[in-house]
C-alpha cells in the first residue's frame, strides 16, 4: 500500500486511473465534474474532447475492443450522464469493459432535484456490471481499483463511478490499496473435469461436429484453441455477429456468419450437425432464429464464463462454466489423447461442396462497375491489410460487412451486436484508432446510422485520429426499408433520407470528402484515403432497393432462408 | 434443484451485502428479467454487514435456475440458494386488525386466536389486533376464519426461511 500526501478526490481519481493503466480519456466537462477537469489540466494523461457523451462512451468502447484494455470516459452530471447511457448499454450488451466516470451534484443536494441532478446510479443499474458512488475522497482509490477489477474479469462489462462534486474537492490522505476484496464476486471459474471429459467424449464420437463461436470466443487465446480443435475434428466453425474474428474466415472450415443474415452454408449445415460446440454465445434470437428449432438434431455443449447464460435462451445438453480459452485448452488436450487427426470425412466433403457453391456465387467476378454492396466489401478486403480494423454502423451496412467482409483475427471487426446502436461506428472507430494508431481503421457506415453521431468527425479531425468512413449510401434507413419491402408490402413509412451532401459535410469538419460513381473510383478513393493522414469520408451511393440477402425472416427457423432460391438443389441434397 | 411447493412457489434464500441500494439492485433485476416476486423479506443476520433475503417467486425449475444464477451474478449477492420446502422451515408474521364491537365477538376472536397460537396485541373499543405467526397457509386459514368479523387492515411480512441442519457456509470475520 502506497500512501500519498494530502490530495483532492479529483486528483485521487486521476492517480488511481493512471495506476490502472488508463492512458486516454474520452469526455466532455461540465459543472459537476469541473474539479476533476481542473486537476486534469496539469496531469499527464491524454483527454479527448468529444462533441456528445454518447460518442465518448462509444469511443471508450471501441478503444477497449481494439486494445483489450478498458476504455475510460468522463461526463458531467444530469444530461452528461444520461447521454452516456446508450453507450454504456451498448458496452453492457457486448461485454465490453469500459469505466464511465460521472460528476454528481454535491452530497447535500443529492435527492433534492438540484440543477443537473439525475439518479445515474438508479438509471444505470440494469446496464452496468456494477456502479459506485463514493461518499468520501478516501474511498476513491479503492473504488477505482474495484471498478477495473470488475470491468475486466469474468464476463467483461461497463462499470460506472458517480462522484459528488464535494467528494471531488474534499481533501484527504490517500491510500492506494494493493489488494481489494469484492466478496460477492468470484470471476475465476475453473472448468469442471467431469464435464470436460464428457465434452471430449461427445466431440470425439461425433460424425458431424460443428462449432458456434460467439463473442466470448473472439479473444486471441480462445481463438487459437478453437482453430486447433476445429482442425483436429474437421469441425466447421460458424460465428455469431460478436464471434466474428474468432476464426479465420479464409479457412476451409470457416462457414462465416450464422443467423438471420447468416451465410447459406452456416444456416443450412447447422441443422445437420450431430454435436454442436458453442463457445461464449448467449444464443441471441438473431443468431438462432426460432430457438426451439435451432440445431434440433444435435447434442449441444455450451462453454460460457457467465453461468446465467447456461440454458437461459436455449436448453443445452452439457454446460461448462469457465473462461473459453481455459476450457478450450483442456478440451483440445483431451481430444489429442483420445483421437488422431481425421482423414477427409463425408461431413467435411459436404462442407467443401457447399462452400464452393456459396462462395462461387458470392464472390464471383463482377462484370460491371456498378456500385453494389458485395463488390464494395470485396474491394475493401482486397485493399486493406490483414490487421486493419473494420468497424460498422448498424443496419444493412453492418450485415453486408458481417456477411461479405472476411475477418481473420480477433479485435479486427468491431460492431454493435447486442444493442444494435445506430451511431456506434464512427465514434467506435475513433476509439479503435486511438488504441491502434498504426493500422488503418475503416467505419463501414450507412447514411442513417452515420448521421446519428456524424459530429464525431470533428473529434477525429481535431484530435488526429484519421479514420476512413465509407458511407454505403442508399438514402434510406436501409434495414427498415428492407423489412417494409419484404414484410410490410412496400409501405415505406418514414424511411427516406437524402438530406445531406456528405462531401461538403466532411469538408466543413476539415476532413477529406469524396463521392464516387463506380467501383473503380471507389477503389481509387479508398487507396488514396489510406495514404492521407486526415479523416476521410467516402460517399458511395447505391440503389435504395438493395437487400441484405440471404435473410431468415424474424421468428423463423434457420432453414427458411430467403434469397437463395437458385440454390435449392444444394439445399435439398445432404 | 428444488422445485416449487404445491402453489408453484419457489423459495429462495440469499445472503447479501447490508448497505444502501442493494434491495434496489436485486428487485430491479427481477423486474428487468421478468420474474415476478410474490413475497420478499429482508433483515439483518448474525453478521453485521450482511443481510438475509427470503424471496418467493412463481415459476418452474427453469425459472428457479435462472433466478438463482441471475442473483448470483449480482456483485452484492454473497450467496444464494433455492430452499427445498421440506428441508427448510418457513414462517410468516401477520398483524390482523378485526372489527369487534361486542363482548361476544371479542371473546370469539380470542378463542380462535388461542387455537392458532396467536396473540392479541391491541384492543380498542371496537377492534382488536391479532398477531399470528406460522407458515403462510396457517395465516391464510386464520384470515379466512375471521373474515366474517370484518377485517379492517392486514399487514404480512412475507415468508422468511432457513434451511434445516448445520449448513451455513458463510465465513465472516465481522460476526456480531
Amino acid at each position: 500500500m502506497s500512501v500519498l500526501n494530502k490530495s483532492s478526490g479529483g486528483k485521487a481519481l486521476l492517480e488511481a486511473l493512471k495506476k490502472e493503466g488508463a492512458s486516454i480519456i474520452f469526455g466532455i466537462p461540465g459543472g459537476a465534474i469541473l474539479p476533476i477537469y481542473d486537476e486534469l489540466y496539469d496531469f499527464e494523461i491524454r483527454h479527448v474532447l468529444c462533441q456528445h457523451e454518447q460518442s465518448a462512451a462509444h469511443m471508450a468502447d471501441g478503444f477497449a475492443r481494439a486494445s483489450g484494455k478498458p476504455g475510460v470516459c468522463f461526463a458531467t452530471s444530469g444530461p452528461g450522464a444520461t447521454n452516456l447511457v446508450t453507450g454504456i448499454a451498448n458496452a453492457y450488451m457486448d461485454s465490453s469493459p469500459i469505466i464511465a466516470v460521472t460528476g454528481q451534484v454535491p452530497k447535500p443536494m443529492i435527492g433534492k432535484d438540484a440543477f443537473q441532478e439525475v439518479d445515474i446510479i438508479g438509471i444505470t443499474t440494469p446496464i452496468t456490471k456494477y456502479n459506485f458512488q463514493p461518499r468520501s475522497a478516501s474511498e476513491i482509490p479503492e473504488t477505482v481499483k474495484k471498478a477495473f477489477f470488475i470491468a475486466t474479469t469474468g464476463r467483461k462489462g461497463p462499470v460506472l463511478i458517480d462522484i459528488p462534486k464535494d467528494v471531488q474537492t474534499e481533501e484527504c490522505e490517500l491510500n492506494f490499496p494493493d489488494k481489494i476484496i469484492v466478496r460477492g464476486y468470484n470471476p475465476y471459474k475453473k472448468p469442471c473435469e467431469k464435464q470436460i471429459n464428457a465434452a471430449v467424449e461427445l466431440l470425439a464420437s461425433a460424425e458431424k461436429p460443428m462449432i458456434l463461436a460467439g463473442g466470448g470466443a473472439a479473444y486471441p487465446e480462445a481463438s487459437s484453441y478453437l482453430l486447433k480443435i476445429s482442425e483436429l475434428l474437421l469441425a466447421p466453425v460458424a460465428t455469431s455477429l460478436m464471434g466474428k474474428g474468432a476464426f479465420p474466415e479464409d479457412h476451409p472450415l470457416s462457414l462465416g456468419l450464422l443467423g438471420m443474415h447468416g451465410t447459406l452454408t452456416a444456416n443450412k449445415l447447422i441443422s445437420e450437425a450431430d454435436v454442436l460446440l458453442s463457445v461464449g454465445t448467449r444464443f441471441s434470437d438473431r443468431t438462432t432464429g426460432k430457438v426451439n428449432e435451432f440445431c434440433k438434431e444435435a447434442k449441444i455443449i455450451h462453454i460460457d464464463i457467465d453461468e446465467a447464460e447456461i440454458s437461459k435462451n436455449k436448453r443445452v445438453d452439457l454446460a461448462i462454466v469457465a473462461d473459453a480459452s481455459e476450457a478450450l485448452k483442456v478440451i483440445y488436450e483431451g481430444l489429442l489423447n483420445r483421437l488422431n487427426k481425421k482423414g477427409e470425412t463425408p461431413w467435411f466433403k459436404r462442407i467443401k461442396e457447399f462452400k464452393e457453391v456459396w462462395e462461387g456465387w458470392i464472390f464471383e467476378e463482377e462484370s460491371n462497375k456498378e456500385l453494389k454492396p458485395i463488390p464494395i466489401l470485396k474491394i475493401l478486403r482486397k485493399t486493406l491489410p490483414v490487421d486493419a480494423i473494420l468497424v460498422t454502423e448498424v443496419g444493412q451496412n453492418q450485415m453486408w460487412s458481417a456477411l461479405y467482409f472476411k475477418v481473420f483475427t480477433p479485435r479486427t471487426f468491431i460492431t454493435s451486436g447486442g444493442l444494435g446502436t445506430m451511431g456506434f461506428g464512427l465514434p467506435a472507430s475513433i476509439g479503435a484508432k486511438a488504441a491502434k494508431p498504426d493500422v488503418p481503421v475503416v467505419d463501414v457506415a450507412g447514411d442513417g446510422s452515420f448521421m446519428m453521431t456524424e459530429n464525431a468527425i470533428s473529434v477525429s479531425v481535431a484530435e488526429k485520429f484519421p479514420v476512413i468512413v465509407v458511407i454505403i449510401n442508399n438514402r434510406v434507413l436501409g434495414m427498415v426499408a428492407q423489412w417494409q419491402r419484404l414484410f410490410y408490402e412496400r409501405r415505406y413509412s418514414a424511411v427516406k433520407l437524402d438530406r445531406v451532401d456528405f462531401v461538403k459535410l466532411a469538408e466543413a469538419y476539415g476532413a477529406n470528402g469524396v463521392k464516387v460513381q463506380d467501383l473503380n473510383e471507389f477503389s481509387k478513393a479508398l487507396q488514396n484515403s489510406l495514404k492521407l493522414d486526415v479523416t476521410s469520408v467516402i460517399d458511395v451511393p447505391i440503389s435504395p432497393e438493395e437487400n441484405v440477402l440471404p435473410m431468415v425472416p424474424p421468428g423463423s427457423s434457420l432453414e427458411k432462408i430467403m434469397g437463395v432460391e437458385k440454390w435449392d438443389w444444394v439445399m435439398k441434397k445432404g | 434443484m428444488g422445485l416449487g411447493n404445491e402453489k408453484g412457489l419457489i423459495l429462495i434464500s440469499a445472503i447479501v451485502e447490508h448497505k444502501p441500494g442493494v434491495l434496489h439492485r436485486i428487485s430491479n433485476m427481477f423486474r428487468r428479467r421478468d420474474f415476478n416476486i410474490e413475497s420478499i423479506s429482508v433483515g439483518v443476520t448474525e453478521f453485521k454487514d450482511l443481510a438475509r433475503m427470503t424471496i418467493t417467486v412463481k415459476g418452474d425449475a427453469n425459472t428457479a435456475n435462472q433466478v438463482v444464477k441471475q442473483m448470483a451474478k449480482l456483485i452484492d449477492v454473497v450467496q444464494v440458494n433455492v430452499l427445498d420446502w421440506a428441508n427448510s422451515v418457513q414462517r410468516e408474521l401477520a398483524l390482523i386488525k378485526l372489527k369487534a364491537e361486542t363482548h361476544e365477538k371479542r371473546s370469539e376472536i380470542m378463542d380462535y386466536t388461542s387455537v392458532f397460537r396467536g396473540r392479541i396485541i391491541d384492543v380498542s373499543r371496537d377492534s382488536l389486533i391479532v398477531e399470528v405467526t406460522g407458515d403462510s397457509d396457517k395465516i391464510d386459514a386464520f384470515i379466512n376464519l375471521t373474515i366474517s368479523f370484518g377485517i379492517i387492515e392486514v399487514a404480512r411480512t412475507g415468508i422468511t426461511a432457513l434451511s434445516r441442519g448445520v449448513i451455513s457456509p458463510i465465513e465472516n470475520e465481522g460476526k456480531a
